[in-house]
C-alpha cells in the first residue's frame, strides 16, 4: 500500500518533471527558430550591403564636381560623364571589337565543341575537356604573361607582329572566354532528347538541317549565356590585356588603369557607372528574349 | 473532307526483312529476321526487353546499319539509305516532338523539308489536327499539353508528309494505364482507315494483341513465331511463346508411353492427348483452360492443394500446390453464370484440363501434335 502510494507519488512528481521543462522549451525552441531567422536576415542584409553600397558609392563619386575626390564635395555635376568619350573614345571602341571577336571566335569553337562533348565517345575526349576548361584554373596574370612570351616566340620564329596587335589580343581573349561557352553549351544539352533529332531525320531532315533546326534551338539558351559571358569577361579582361596592349591598341580595363596612375577623379567613377549601366541593360535585353536563370552553370 | 481521304492517297507499301542481322562487338542482338509485311497491314513485333525487336525497329528506321541481310520496301532496298531518304513515319516512345516548335510547326515539319509550298502545308496541318481532334491547341507549345495530347501531335506528324511506312516504337508506354486502350484504338482506326503499312514494337501483349493484324514474337534476337494472334494464343509454336502469351504454366519432365508426364520422382502426370515421342517434353496449359473439382473426379489430371485464392473482380485465381516445388495456376470467371467458387487455402482439389487446351513440346522445343491413335498403354498406379 505504502509503496503504492510513493510510487504514484513519485510518478507523479516525475510527470510534473518532465512536464515543466516542455512547458518552457516550446517558446524556447521558437525563440531559437526567431532568433535564426533573424540571423539569416541579418546575414542577408550584410551581403547586399557589402554588393550595393561600393556600386552606390561609386554612383554618388562619378557626379561630385571636384578634381580630386573629396568628402564631402562642394557641388554636384554630370560634366563626368560627358568626359568618358574624350577621354576613352578609342579604348572603348576597341574593347567592344576585342568583346565582339571573342563572342564569335568562342561562339565558333565553344559550340561544336560542346556538341561534340556530350554526345560522341572519342579517343581523347577527357582530355579535351580538360584543355577547353583549363584556363578557368590558370590565374589571369600568368596566363598573360604565358601567352605574351608565347606571342614573342612565334614572332620571333616566324616574322609576323602578333606581339601587342589587335590579332594576339584576339586571340588571348577566345582563350579565356571559349571555357564559358563549352560549359555553358554542355549544361544546355543535358535535358535534350536526341531522340527529337531522329525524330526530324525521319522527317526528311539532312544532318546540316538537323543541326539548324532541331539541335541548336535546343541550345538556344546555353549559346546566348555563353555569347555573354564571352563578352562581358573578354570586355572586364585586364590581366590580358595588361601584358598584350601596345600604345595603338589599348582596351578599357587598361586605359583606366593607366589614367589612374596621373588622375585621382571622379571620371573612374563615372566610367564605372557608365559600364555597368551598359552591361546591365545588356543583361535584361538578353533576358527578355532566353530565359538566363534556366541555364545551370 | 473525310479522313479516309487524308492518309491513303497512294497505295500501301509492302516491306521485306531479308536475314536482317546486327551483331553488337560480337554479339548477336538480331539473329537472321525473316519478315514478309503485306501492304497495310499492322505487325507487332513482341518479346521481352533485350530480345533484338527495337534494334531491328531501328535499322527499318535506318538509325542503325545492319550487320547482313537486307532491308526492302516494295522490291528495292533501302538498307543503305540514310533515314533522311527512307520515306518512313516515326512515333517514339518519348514522343520526341520538337520543344521550341508549336504543334502546327512540329505538324508540318515533314511537309516543310520535302518544300511542299506553304498553302498545301497549311491545309494538310489542318486536316492532320482535325484526324488527331487537335484543332483548338495548333499554336500550344509540346510542354502545353497533356502526354496523350502530344502522342498524339507525334502521330499525326509522323503521318502528315504520307509516309510509306509507319514505325511505332513502344507508343503507349509513357501514357496512363487509363489512356492507353483509348489511344491503341485511336491508333489502330486511323492506321486502317489509310490502309498504311505499319510495325509496332511493344514488350506488353495485351497491347501487341490488341493491335496486330499479325504478331511477330521474338526472342534472344530470333523470331519465335508469326502469326496471327488467334494462331499465336491458340497454338504457341514453343515453350518461350506459350509463357509470354498467356502465361501458360509450364511443367518440364520425361514423356512416358506418349501419355504420361513424369514431372518429379513419384509424381506423373496423365496427359489429356496421346503423343508419338518420348524423352524430355514440356507441357502448356494456359491458367483459362484449368478447371477446378472435387478430387477424385475420374478426368481429373492431378490433384493439389489451393495455396492461395485471389479475387480479380472478372476473374478468380487459385493458385494449386501439386508438388513441394511445383505449383499451377488456374483462373475462371469472377462473375455471371460461370462463376468459379472461390476455395479456401488448403482445400484439397482436383484439376481438369481437355486435348485441346494442352500443348507439348518436345526436346527441341517445337510442339508434337496430339494424335489419338496412339494405343493407350496400361499403367499401374503409381502416382
Amino acid at each position: 500500500m505504502l509503496a503504492s502510494g510513493l510510487s504514484g507519488m513519485e510518478r507523479g512528481m516525475a510527470s510534473v518533471l518532465a512536464r515543466a521543462p516542455r512547458r518552457i522549451s516550446i517558446p524556447a525552441w521558437r525563440l531559437v527558430a526567431g532568433a535564426e531567422r533573424a540571423g539569416v536576415q541579418a546575414l542577408v542584409f550584410i551581403g547586399i550591403a557589402l554588393i550595393f553600397v561600393p556600386l552606390l558609392l561609386t554612383l554618388f563619386l562619378s557626379v561630385f564636381d571636384e578634381k580630386l575626390i573629396l568628402f564631402p564635395p562642394h557641388g554636384y555635376t554630370a560634366a563626368w560623364y560627358g568626359a568618358i568619350l574624350p577621354n576613352f573614345g578609342a579604348a572603348i571602341a576597341t574593347s567592344l571589337e576585342l568583346g565582339a571577336v571573342a563572342v564569335a571566335g568562342s561562339l565558333a569553337l565553344g559550340v561544336p565543341a560542346g556538341i561534340a562533348l556530350s554526345r560522341y565517345r572519342f579517343r581523347g575526349k577527357g582530355a579535351i575537356g580538360t584543355l577547353l576548361l583549363a584556363p578557368l584554373t590558370v590565374p589571369g596574370i600568368a596566363l598573360g604573361l604565358a601567352v605574351f612570351v608565347f606571342l614573342v616566340a612565334i614572332d620571333e620564329t616566324l616574322g609576323s607582329a602578333l606581339t601587342g596587335s589587335f590579332a594576339g589580343l584576339a586571340l588571348a581573349h577566345v582563350t579565356i572566354t571559349t571555357p564559358w561557352v563549352v560549359r555553358l553549351c554542355l549544361a544546355s544539352l543535358v535535358n535534350h532528347d536526341r531522340t527529337a533529332e531522329d525524330a526530324a531525320a525521319s522527317l526528311g531532315a539532312r544532318p546540316l538541317a538537323v543541326l539548324w533546326r532541331v539541335t541548336l534551338p535546343a541550345m538556344r539558351a546555353g549559346i546566348v549565356a555563353g555569347g555573354l559571358f564571352a563578352f562581358v569577361i573578354s570586355f572586364e579582361n585586364l590581366e590580358l590585356a595588361w601584358f598584350l596592349t601596345s600604345p595603338g591598341v589599348t582596351t578599357l580595363p587598361v586605359a583606366v588603369l593607366l589614367y589612374l596612375e596621373y588622375h585621382v577623379d571622379p571620371l573612374i567613377a563615372a566610367v564605372a557607372v557608365a559600364q555597368m549601366v551598359g552591361i546591365g541593360a545588356l543583361l535584361l535585353t538578353l533576358d527578355r528574349f532566353v530565359r538566363l536563370g534556366r541555364v545551370a552553370l | 473532307m473525310s479522313p479516309d481521304r487524308v492518309i491513303a492517297l497512294e497505295p500501301a507499301a509492302a516491306l521485306t526483312l531479308d536475314r536482317l542481322a546486327k551483331r553488337f562487338a560480337g554479339q548477336t542482338v538480331v539473329d537472321e529476321v525473316n519478315l514478309e509485311v503485306r501492304p497495310g497491314e499492322m505487325i507487332v513485333l513482341l518479346g521481352p526487353s533485350g530480345c533484338g525487336k527495337t534494334t531491328t525497329l531501328r535499322m527499318i528506321a535506318g538509325f542503325l546499319p545492319p550487320s547482313g541481310g537486307d532491308i526492302r520496301l516494295n522490291g528495292s532496298s533501302i538498307a543503305a539509305l540514310p533515314p533522311y531518304r527512307r520515306d518512313i513515319g516515326i512515333v517514339f516512345q518519348s514522343y520526341a516532338l520538337f520543344p521550341h516548335l508549336d504543334v502546327a510547326r512540329n505538324i508540318a515539319f515533314g511537309l516543310e523539308m520535302r518544300r511542299i509550298g506553304g498553302a498545301e502545308i497549311a491545309a494538310r496541318v489542318a486536316e492532320m489536327l482535325q484526324l488527331v481532334k487537335l484543332e483548338p491547341f495548333a499554336d500550344r507549345l509540346p510542354r502545353q499539353l497533356s502526354g496523350g495530347q502530344q502522342q498524339r501531335v507525334a502521330l499525326a506528324r509522323a503521318l502528315a508528309f504520307h509516309p510509306q511506312l509507319l514505325l511505332l516504337d513502344e507508343p503507349l508506354s509513357n501514357l496512363d494505364a487509363a489512356l492507353r486502350q483509348g489511344m491503341a484504338r485511336e491508333i489502330r482506326l486511323l492506321q486502317r482507315r489509310g490502309g498504311i503499312t505499319s510495325i509496332m514494337v511493344t514488350h506488353d501483349q495485351h497491347e501487341a494483341m490488341a493491335m496486330a493484324d499479325r504478331l511477330v514474337v521474338m526472342r534472344d534476337g530470333k523470331v519465335q513465331q508469326i502469326g496471327a494472334p488467334e494462331d499465336v494464343h491458340a497454338r504457341p509454336a514453343n515453350s518461350f511463346v506459350a509463357r509470354f502469351i498467356g502465361g501458360s504454366n509450364i511443367l518440364s519432365g520425361q514423356l512416358e508411353d506418349g501419355a504420361w508426364l513424369r514431372v518429379a520422382d513419384g509424381c506423373v502426370i496423365p496427359l489429356a492427348g496421346r503423343y508419338r515421342a518420348s524423352g524430355p517434353a514440356t507441357l502448356a496449359v494456359r491458367p483459362d483452360s484449368i478447371r477446378l473439382s472435387a478430387p477424385g473426379a475420374p478426368t481429373a489430371r492431378v490433384t493439389g492443394e489451393v495455396e492461395l485464392c485471389t479475387y480479380l473482380g472478372s476473374a478468380v485465381e487459385h493458385v494449386v500446390r501439386i508438388e513441394p516445388e511445383l505449383t499451377l495456376l488456374a483462373r475462371g470467371p469472377g462473375s455471371g453464370p460461370d462463376t468459379t467458387p472461390r476455395l479456401p487455402a488448403g482445400s484439397r482439389v482436383a484439376l481438369h484440363w481437355a486435348v485441346e487446351d494442352e500443348r507439348l513440346f518436345d526436346a527441341d522445343d517445337r510442339a508434337v501434335a496430339a494424335d489419338p491413335a496412339v494405343p493407350i498403354a496400361q499403367r499401374g498406379t503409381d502416382q
